[in-house]
């Protein structure tokens, strides 16, 4: 939870992986989650070295931002960037976040999280 | 063809996977990430943000030398709930000043826990101020800590100046069953919320 220092510093700038992009093609929550069927893994091969990482990553269990983020080893803001690529050339499936707006969808959500919950 | 592994119906099913997010925010050491471990399926995970445009001015690097970029690490931890929903906690940063990220882990959350640790009871202040300020719905869990001074809760309650409507519980940030009831008790705080402010007409606000 406290920042952390790699004396070494980077091996890569990071946003090089991007090519210098920081702004995502699309906004994406941390949670959000995304999954990747074994084609979507097989096309992503030809879309570079960390993207296919990524679908890798998502293939049979779906994962979040974070989770890809923390499982690539990669800072969240380039893996952002790499992951709504990846949902652009349809190599990746975003699914969606919890609804943030209208009363019953929320209260909804919220019902099923509480007996998921309880049923823990 | 091989169509053992045929399922459209479980094809169209993993379509549409919800998630939804939890936040454990609290000073550092009060067992954010004891607690998230407690009840995520995964060992807690740690992502990873550089502090970029965000953090100009905030900390200035000239004051670092050799130092372009600080790294901003959070904990989390995952609940499948059923093939289609997941559950999410977030640990916040330590530090306060991270407010960027801060506000990239409530966006969209359920809600959050503070957790208190009652030794050092002014380090709830920070988290409780912003939760206050984004209208995120929040519940205050006391972590017992062995060795730490016991308060009744209603005296923790007015040290934190913590109004009535806040839900604050006892917890035992190691223990399964006692995150459990805490999460149990933000998610039901949470709806309360919705409803009361469904009633009076407000729409609900989009936090974050």
């Amino acid at each position: 939870m406290e920042p952390r220092r790699d004396p070494r510093g980077a091996l890569v700038r990071p946003y090089a992986v991007t090519r210098g992009r920081t702004e995502p093609s699309r906004d994406i929550a941390l949670e959000a989650v995304l999954s990747s069927t074994p084609t979507q893994v097989a096309e992503s091969r030809f879309a570079g070295h960390d993207k296919y990482r990524i679908a890798t990553v998502c293939e049979g269990r779906a994962q979040s931002l974070a989770e890809i983020a923390a499982y690539t080893r990669m800072p969240l803001g380039v893996t952002r960037v790499l992951v709504a690529d990846l949902v652009a050339e349809g190599l990746l499936t975003l699914h969606t976040a919890a609804p943030a707006e209208g009363f019953e969808e929320r209260m909804n959500l919220l019902g099923r999280v509480l007996s998921g919950l309880r049923e823990l | 063809m091989d169509f053992a592994n045929y399922d459209p119906a479980g094809a169209r099913r993993s379509r549409e996977i919800i998630s939804a997010k939890i936040v454990v925010a609290g000073g550092f050491g009060v067992g954010k990430t004891t607690m998230v471990g407690a009840i995520s399926e995964i060992t807690p995970l740690t992502t990873e943000a550089l502090m970029t445009a965000a953090g100009v001015g905030i900390d200035d690097p000239s004051k670092v030398p050799g130092k372009e970029t600080t790294t901003v690490a959070m904990d989390f931890g995952r609940i499948t709930m059923a093939q289609d929903l997941i559950l999410y906690l977030f640990g916040t940063p330590g530090q306060t000043r991270f407010w960027f990220m801060w506000d990239e882990i409530i966006r969209g959350a359920v809600g959050a826990a503070v957790l208190v640790d009652t030794r050092r009871i002014t380090d709830a202040f920070a988290p409780l101020d912003y939760f206050e300020n984004r209208n995120l719905p929040y519940v205050v869990a006391l972590n017992r800590f062995d060795d730490a001074p016991q308060y009744e809760p209603e005296e923790v309650r007015e040290a934190l100046a913590i109004s009535p409507d806040v839900p604050l519980v006892m917890c035992d940030a190691r223990q399964r069953e006692s995150v459990k009831q805490v999460l149990v008790t933000v998610v039901e705080h949470a709806m309360l919320r919705l409803q009361a402010d469904q009633g009076r007409g407000h729409q609900p606000a989009p936090v974050g």
